[in-house]
């Protein structure tokens, strides 16, 4: 497979979030600042890739029966891994995403890419399947995130655009305003992904 | 190499070797993060003592059971030379939005609340989250807790003094549960 393509295709035409519908819980939990979304989508990309490249080293020693449990012990220890790391050397950003890098670890993406890509392909494609995977997911993150903090808080990445004390339009940062944006960037790249078809 | 087959010894051997490789992988990075997770979380509340009570040069402290709370509170008596200069208290309320939330409240010698900071909290983003917003909190500065009636903050809504954050009542309810904490705990154990 065309590598380049096999990056790409993350980003757009396979999306995790926007087409392929995956790991929707923490995309709408995180994204309530681009700062959020960004830090939950970088950490995401890095289990991603590096259980993507283990799991594609041990596809061939992993019986068939027992592969679901193999793969989910090597994804949550990259989860523990990344968890324990940032909280020694980043743990401003630690403690901000909080409870939600643990849970990288039901992220369906990660098993999701495990299973139908890992799984079956070579450990060089695995790992960019992983990178762009990883950074498809961040960039609709950011974006999804970016949106909601222009609109609910009037900020872009922490920076206050509006007048000190001012409130934005609340509904963006609350739960209700997740499922609107990402139902909105939802309708916008199918029209897009239809019409250059 | 071609797929193992899924028997009984093929499936064992996979699951040990993964997991012992897992286990192993995990605890060498916990053995190496542990010091500067430790120190992290340490300067954390160094910091946060400094922000409440600016001027100190030792710290010795003292743990304290509060009368109407799970757990202890941990008190840091802060002393310029030998003359006292307040206390910084740990304090946490379970009555937040999302679950606990921790604070450090500093206290003047006279009694007055000298500035708080917010530890740690899962408020709602944009709403609760407000409640680390100096617009909420600097309301607290130099108030006297000993001569509010009943020696308990309550926000307006519960007929007290506190200005509530808009539609984050439930937060700011609970950020003066734990000022109050402070304050009870802070008077029984406090006093060197």
């Amino acid at each position: 497979m065309n590598q380049l393509n096999n990056f790409s295709k993350g980003f757009f035409r396979e999306n995790p979030i926007l087409v392929l519908l995956l790991g929707t819980c923490p995309t709408l939990a995180v994204t309530s600042s681009a700062i959020n979304g960004l830090g939950m989508g970088l950490a995401t990309t890095f289990v991603l890739f590096m259980s993507n490249v283990f799991i594609s080293l041990v596809k061939d020693f992993v019986p068939d029966k027992v592969r679901i449990p193999a793969f989910v012990v090597v994804i949550a220890s990259f989860v523990t891994i990344v968890d324990l790391l940032m909280q020694a050397y980043t743990p401003a950003l630690s403690k901000q995403l909080g409870i939600f890098i643990p849970l990288i670890v039901v992220n369906c993406i990660v098993l999701g890419r495990a299973e139908a890509f890992a799984a079956k392909n070579n450990v060089f494609s695995s790992f960019i399947d992983g990178l762009g995977m990883g950074l498809g997911f961040a960039m609709a993150l950011v974006i999804i995130g970016g949106i909601r903090e222009i609109l609910g808080a009037g900020s872009i990445f922490g920076y206050k655009f509006i007048a000190e004390g001012a409130d934005g339009i609340l509904v963006f940062i609350l739960a209700p305003g997740a499922f609107i944006t990402l139902g909105f960037l939802i309708a916008i790249l199918k029209k897009v992904n239809k019409s250059s078809k | 190499m071609a797929k193992k087959e899924s028997n009984f010894k093929n499936m064992t051997i996979a699951l040990f070797v993964i997991t012992a490789v897992a286990g192993l992988a995990m605890a060498t990075v916990y053995s190496v993060t542990k010091e500067p997770i430790a120190a992290s979380q340490k300067a954390k509340i160094n910091n946060a003592i400094k922000l409440v009570i600016p001027e100190f040069d030792s710290i010795s402290d003292t743990v304290v059971m509060p009368e109407d709370g799970k757990d202890s509170i941990r008190i840091h008596h802060l002393l310029k030379g030998t003359e006292n200069s307040g206390n910084a208290v740990e304090t946490y309320t379970d009555k937040g939005f999302a679950g606990r939330f921790t604070l450090m409240v500093g206290f003047m010698p006279d009694g007055s609340i000298s500035n708080i900071e917010v530890l740690e909290h899962k408020e709602t983003p944009g709403l609760g989250t407000k409640i680390a917003a100096p617009r909420f909190k600097d309301q607290f500065k130099g108030l006297k807790i000993a001569d509010i009636p009943g020696e308990k903050l309550k926000v307006k809504k519960d007929g007290g003094t506190v200005d509530a954050i808009t539609a984050a009542t439930i937060s700011s309810r609970a950020f003066c549960d734990a000022v109050n904490r402070a304050y009870a705990t802070d008077k029984k154990g406090g006093k060197q």
